[in-house]
């Protein structure tokens, strides 16, 4: 959402705004001396330029001024505003003028790798032997697997792979779920893929396409694999289970990539809600805690928003410094000014720092959330300053068999250790590139698993491995996994866990000698795989950021970006704790020095120096094999390297190609794990460099929001406004059916019991054409136009003579646009000499008005005319018929109601019913009526009293459809419906309604356009079915002939309303056709259905063609 | 399919009786556009147990007044009511029982009690004298609800996309945005606890009202 900087409100939302196109292209000073190319120049020809444009824009929902705006239609910066009627300024001079908050690059600067601190995962982890997690003691190296410890309590023993002490579980609190039909425990603080794992569950579904069993990959929203639909208490499809906290009597189901939408309405509440920060943080890692606690007591607006139960990020996957967050979090809970937001995604980031977030604020209460309570809410945060702390994502390695359940992201399996308390497996391989794996296996070991090998691609994987073959792991430097075994443990129809790991020499380009020759094979369930860090850019994307490729992480990294904005931390590239930190500190500071706020100094932890990486990684995507179709990329879509193979075979040049061609990266997890995977495989394949191949483009959201969810309220009642007049409520009780006109409700028939609407609606108009009906009209805009001017003005807006008008009396107008096409109708009452009340059609009562003001502020300022709505300042009461003479003036004593003291078209003031009244002799039937204006206040009472003093001439409430037949008998058009914009008041028939007289009007010149007095012009005309009782369905074509020629057929026009007339006996129609006119009389076909129903072209004015019965 | 004898049987010849019979017309008191919604906002009231306060303010006097800012009008108005017209976009200036609200560079909504509607405006057309300037009833136009109680802000935040936090919409500030998914007039109160004003069009006040009542279910009980 773009804020638009309104000269007089200051910045606003967008959607308070409209648009008026280019500015600087005045109104002709005298458009009858163009030529018709000029004229049409002036109507149909605007710049369309790429770059600084200068437009007409109005802040519509705010102050309703038209102002002059310099946009940048690439960018869609707004480089300038200024008032209508100012020169624009000079476009350079603009550019600076318009940015006084630096909207150039703000980037984190990023943190030179020292000699051996080589970037790497701000995971990191201390030294294995100090292992010291705040989670208790481990028992130490070897200890042994939780299920021989006998130190479990019931949970354990149901739990096998739970560790006893290990974890942020509550193991007061277990929780029973339901998976796949079978029943478990697990605990407080899981998420459904660390209970499942807890219960020795790592199998959850299998692929899309190939059918393949895939299991739990990772701890986090990246995950591709472990995607569950939740049955009970509340369905919901699509979620990861990595994501899904756990809560009593949840039951789920695995996917086989697809799920199932709930077949009933959703009955959650959901909402939205507008936030405003000075500092938004994304993510409450260490990066986003230290930048937080830096400005937690600024006095700046700080939010904080995480999509985790608890702050600490990858903190709580490494189990280091909890202590650091839990203060700095008790910190910001009592910081008057921060807001932190736990289970909330920030999923898009749109301009002008506009992001929107969404909160999961019951689902981990289950059954228990309460039913006042939105399930998910929306939040839309306008932030002066934002710090991107998003972290990164560990990257898989393709080879083959990759996909097997069993095979996990290494620091994912560290997370569930650590977290959740939770063994993914008892055997494990560790398959790296990198030092952050390392940390992740003696994690492990520390925790019991039997951690066999740690197999490096890297010949000298360097510190990191001394200290794992310390800790008795062996360590196969210069080694890939080449492939994995898998077997159905117990039952056929069981696991089909990872059973084994093949390891191979790896010499950067593999053998097929080195693979034989090295060639090992391990047993295993579990192998823990990691081919580096893709810190997470896509918010950054999305912000417009440009991404560039660092060499040493072989990743993209953040760049520049013209939003307010910094990265920090892994998001940035950050891969050591140190920096991160430092990172954060230093975002934050100057977001805040920047808003006039004081950085604090906050307290940090201090990381162990040995934690740091020490030898760079090894840029590796795929291992290769001879059989790539079972290497795995996307394992979410199934695509493997032989697909990318078949792609860029196929001619596919770039990223944006192979996505399309292959799918890859297209699914629910939008290739957060295999992206960049995908992008280095096929920069191979092309033999080019991965920094020049780029990424795909990021889009929001980054994990999927419901439609529900983005909703909110707005659905059901409250999806639309509905607009009601002041009678409304007398309507509902007299059972009336509503038409929708525009927002309005209004009266559409009054059926009696067992009338269908064709029966009442002939009752309602016979009723009008016989004695007396009333309807409400009050929904018809009204606009008060006042000032010296007001004549003038009126008479450049209307085709017809306005300021002629004398006071007391009405006119009927028509508005049209400069290309001379009706616009709207109505009609005009003069109240004083300086003031006329001007009506419009009920929907383009808001458009009349924009339309005025935009002539008055932009073209015509010198006029002193101003205009205001006064569409509910007024209740309207339309009496019609030839007994309405009599209901008024049994209720208006003071009103001489003969048709000489009170003549058609004028107006007069009297009290009716006791009401202070406005009272004009107009009709919208032919027939005599009037139009009671009163207060809307009264409205009900004067509503009444015309009821009860119509009771003996039977006066019947009418709706709109009658409305219509008794206008159509009389060949008046409903704009909008008779006409569609390319209608002039001559193809109406009403050339008496446009001025000769008039120098000009809008709409004038145009009149004299070779189009406008084209022969075969359409016109509205009446249309007689041959047959009186054939309807003719409003839309249907006219042809000439009887039977149907080869087509194309040559099409005469269509029907524009179509009726049953009770005054005339019969059905009748409305059409625009072709030289009309001159065809009345004339017989044309309308193909209905299968037939031709033969009608004849008539007058549209088919009822008092005289025009006796206006005067009573 | 139909014909001309079924049209004309459907033509009824006078039937006054076959509608339910009015009730009968007394001296209706005026009826605001909120007078239904009563209980509903003030079950609310006490269900939130005080933290949201919803009431209709009905029949306000409200006056759109247009005129030149920079002639002599504006002064002699302001000193003829005893309340300046603010010059500040989007400020207000309360006087006793009237405020001024900024509307447009050109335009204001004179805010008084019930009724005074004729008053005021006769006094600003002899005040403006010969300088042109219009006055615009519309009293009826808008009716205004009274938001207020400590979560006041919060269920507003529900739907305007302004930031409503006194440090940008305190005392003083009023604006003209949207609510929910129609166009109202806010009003800061003249203290912060003491709430909002929502000035809303009355054919969108029913509208405004449900979506408020359904905003304020979180601050229910």
């Amino acid at each position: 959402m773009l804020l638009i900087p309104c000269p007089w409100c200051g910045p606003r939302d967008e959607a308070e705004f409209h648009y008026g196109g280019q500015a600087h292209v005045p109104y002709p000073q005298n458009p009858s001396a163009l030529t018709d190319e000029e004229w049409a120049r002036y109507l149909f020809f605007r710049d369309n330029p790429k770059g600084p444009f200068a437009e007409r824009w109005n802040h519509g929902a705010g102050c309703r001024r038209w102002f002059n705006a310099v946009r940048d239609t690439g960018t869609n910066e707004i480089l300038a505003v200024y008032r209508a009627g100012e020169e624009p300024p000079a476009i350079e001079e603009t550019r600076r003028a318009a940015t006084p908050n630096p909207v150039s690059a703000v980037t984190s600067p990023r943190v030179t790798p020292s000699a051996t601190g080589e970037p790497r995962t701000a995971s990191s982890a201390p030294p294995a032997l100090e292992d010291e997690a705040p989670s208790g003691p481990t028992g130490g190296l070897g200890a042994e697997p939780p299920e021989h410890s006998g130190r479990g309590g019931a949970g354990e023993e149901s739990q096998p792979f739970r560790h006893p002490t290990r974890g942020r579980v509550n193991r007061d609190a277990p929780l029973a779920f339901t998976f796949d039909g079978t029943e478990y425990q697990g605990y407080e603080g899981d998420t459904l893929a660390s209970a499942l794992l807890a219960n020795g569950i790592i199998h959850t579904g299998t692929s899309i396409r190939l059918g393949r069993p895939r299991g739990i990959f990772s701890a986090g929203p990246e995950e591709p694999n472990a995607v569950i639909q939740i049955e009970a208490p509340f369905p919901e499809p699509m979620l990861p289970a990595t994501t899904v906290e756990l809560y009593d009597g949840l039951a789920a189901t695995g996917l086989p990539g697809q799920g199932r939408l709930a077949t009933t309405p959703d009955p959650a509440r959901y909402d939205a809600v507008h936030a405003h920060c000075d500092l938004l943080i994304v993510g409450a890692g260490p990066a986003g805690l230290a930048a937080a606690a830096a400005a937690a007591r600024t006095g700046a607006r700080v939010i904080l928003a995480d999509d985790r139960p608890e702050p600490g990020g990858s903190l709580l996957g490494t189990a280091e410094h909890l202590d650091w967050v839990e203060a700095t979090s008790a910190h910001l809970d009592a910081a008057p000014d921060v807001r932190v937001l736990p289970r909330t995604t920030v999923f898009g980031y749109y301009d002008d720092n506009h992001l929107l977030a969404v909160e999961r604020r019951t689902n981990h209460l289950g059954a228990a959330a309460p039913e006042n309570v939105s399930r998910e809410r929306v939040w839309r945060i306008r932030a002066r300053r934002v710090v991107l702390a998003t972290g990164a994502h560990e990257r898989s390695l393709a080879f083959a068999d990759n996909d097997r359940p069993g095979v996990m992201l290494a620091a994912s399996a560290r997370t569930y250790v650590n977290r959740h308390g939770v063994l993914p497996g008892r055997r494990a391989v560790v398959f790296t590139t990198n030092d952050s794996a390392y940390a992740a296996a003696l994690d492990l070991t520390a925790a019991g698993v039997d951690v066999t090998a740690i197999v490096d691609t890297r010949p000298y994987p360097g510190e990191w491995a001394e200290r794992a073959r310390a800790a008795g792991i062996e360590v196969l430097a210069g080694h890939a996994v080449v492939g994995t075994e898998g077997t159905v443990e117990g039952t056929s129809e069981g696991d089909p866990r990872l059973t084994a790991v093949t390891v191979a020499l790896y010499e950067g380009e593999p053998t097929e000698a080195g693979r034989t020759a090295g060639q090992r094979e391990f047993a295993a369930d579990l192998l823990l795989v990691s081919g580096g860090w893709n810190p997470v850019a896509q918010l950054f994307s999305q912000a417009g950021g440009k991404l560039r490729y660092d060499d040493a992480l072989g990743a993209f990294v953040p760049d520049t970006c013209r939003q307010a904005v910094e990265v920090a931390g892994s998001a940035a590239g950050a891969m050591d704790l140190p920096s991160v930190l430092a990172q954060g500190v230093g975002a934050a500071s100057r977001a805040l020095a920047a808003e006039g706020y004081a950085p604090e100094a906050p307290r940090l932890p201090v990381p162990d120096p040995a934690a740091r990486p020490h030898t760079p990684p090894m840029h590796v995507y795929a291992i290769p094999d001879a059989s790539d179709t079972r290497s795995f990329v996307d394992l979410q879509r199934d695509v493997s390297v032989d697909d990318l193979a078949r792609a860029t075979g196929a001619g596919m040049r770039s990223v944006e190609h192979t996505k399309r061609y292959t799918t890859a990266g297209t699914a629910n997890d939008q290739g957060k794990t295999s992206g960049l995977l995908a992008g280095g495989i096929v920069a191979a394949l092309l033999g080019v460099d991965i920094s020049a191949l780029g990424t795909t483009t990021f889009r929001p959201p980054y994990t999927p929001v419901s439609f529900a969810t983005l909703a909110g309220r707005d659905r059901g009642a409250l999806h639309d406004p509905i607009r009601t007049t002041a009678l409304h409520a007398w309507h509902v009780e007299q059972g009336a059916l509503f038409e929708n006109v525009g927002q309005w409700k209004r009266p559409w028939y009054y059926p009696l019991p067992g009338e269908d609407m064709e029966t009442a609606v002939l009752r309602e108009c016979a009723a009008a054409r016989d004695s007396v009906a009333f309807m409400d009209a009050s929904t018809l805009g009204k606009i008060d136009v006042q000032g010296p001017d007001a004549g003038v003005f009126l008479d450049l807006l209307y085709t017809n003579m306005m300021s002629t008008l004398k006071v007391g009396m009405i006119r009927y107008g028509v508005m049209c646009r400069p290309d001379g096409m009706v616009f709207d109708d109505g009609t005009v009452i003069r109240l004083a000499p300086d003031r006329f009340l001007v009506t419009t059609t009920t929907g383009n009562a808001a458009a009349v008005l924009d339309w005025m003001e935009e002539w008055s502020q932009t073209e015509w300022p010198d006029l002193r005319v101003h205009c205001t709505s006064v569409t509910e300042q007024w209740a309207t009461v339309a009496l019609v018929g030839p007994r309405s003479r009599d209901v008024l003036g049994s209720l208006a004593p003071q009103l001489a109601v003969a048709n000489a003291d009170f003549p058609f078209m004028a107006w007069r003031e009297t009290p009716v019913a006791g009401i202070d009244a406005r009272v004009c002799r107009i009709s919208f039937s032919g027939e005599l009526a009037y139009e009671i204006n009163v207060s809307p206040w009264e409205a009900r009472a004067l509503w009444e009293a015309l009821y009860e003093a119509g009771a003996p001439y039977g006066i019947t409430p009418y709706g709109t459809e009658t409305m219509h037949v008794l206008r159509a008998e009389k060949g008046y058009p409903i704009i909008g419906q008779d006409t569609d914009g390319t209608v002039t008041p001559q193809d109406l028939g009403m050339s008496w309604v446009v001025s000769k007289k008039k120098p000009d009007f809008i709409g004038k010149r145009s009149y004299a356009r070779a189009d406008a007095v084209r022969p075969d012009r359409k016109h509205l005309v009446g249309l007689l079915p041959d047959d009186p009782g054939t309807f003719l369905p409003e839309g249907t074509q006219l042809v000439a002939d009887s039977v149907l020629p080869a087509p194309p057929v040559p099409m005469l026009g269509h029907v524009t309303s179509s009726y049953r007339s009770a005054a005339l006996g019969r059905t009748f129609a409305l059409a625009l056709i072709k030289g009309g006119r001159e065809r009345v009389g004339e017989r044309l076909y309308a193909p209905v259905g299968d037939r031709l129903v033969p009608v004849t072209v008539a007058s549209p004015v088919l009822y008092d063609p005289e025009g006796a019965r206006r005067d009573g | 399919m139909a014909d001309t004898t079924t049209l004309s049987a459907a033509r009824p010849h006078g039937a006054p009786t076959s509608l339910p019979s009015p009730s009968p017309v007394s001296a209706l008191s005026p009826v605001s556009p909120l007078a239904h919604e009563a209980g509903r906002l003030a079950a609310a009231t006490r269900t939130s147990g005080g933290a949201i306060r919803l009431a209709e303010l009905p029949f306000l006097t409200q006056l759109d007044v247009r005129l030149d800012s920079k002639g002599a009008a504006a002064d002699a108005i302001g000193l003829a009511l005893d309340l300046p017209l603010p010059l500040a976009p989007n400020t207000v200036v309360r006087a006793g029982r009237s405020v001024a609200l900024w509307l447009g560079p050109d335009e204001w909504l004179l805010v008084g009690p019930p009724g005074s509607e004729r008053d005021l405006e006769s006094r600003i057309r002899e005040a403006a004298g010969d300088e042109p300037v219009s006055v615009t009833d519309v009293s009826a136009q808008r009716t205004t609800l009274l938001v207020t109680g400590p979560r006041a802000r919060d269920l507003l935040a529900h739907g305007c996309a302004l930031d409503l936090h006194p440090r940008a919409f305190g005392p003083g500030r009023c604006a003209q945005t949207t609510l929910g998914r129609t166009q109202v007039v806010l009003v800061a109160r003249d203290e912060p606890r003491a709430g909002f004003w929502v000035l809303v069009r009355s054919s969108f006040a029913g509208y405004l009202t449900d979506w408020l009542l359904d905003a304020a279910t979180e601050y229910m009980g």
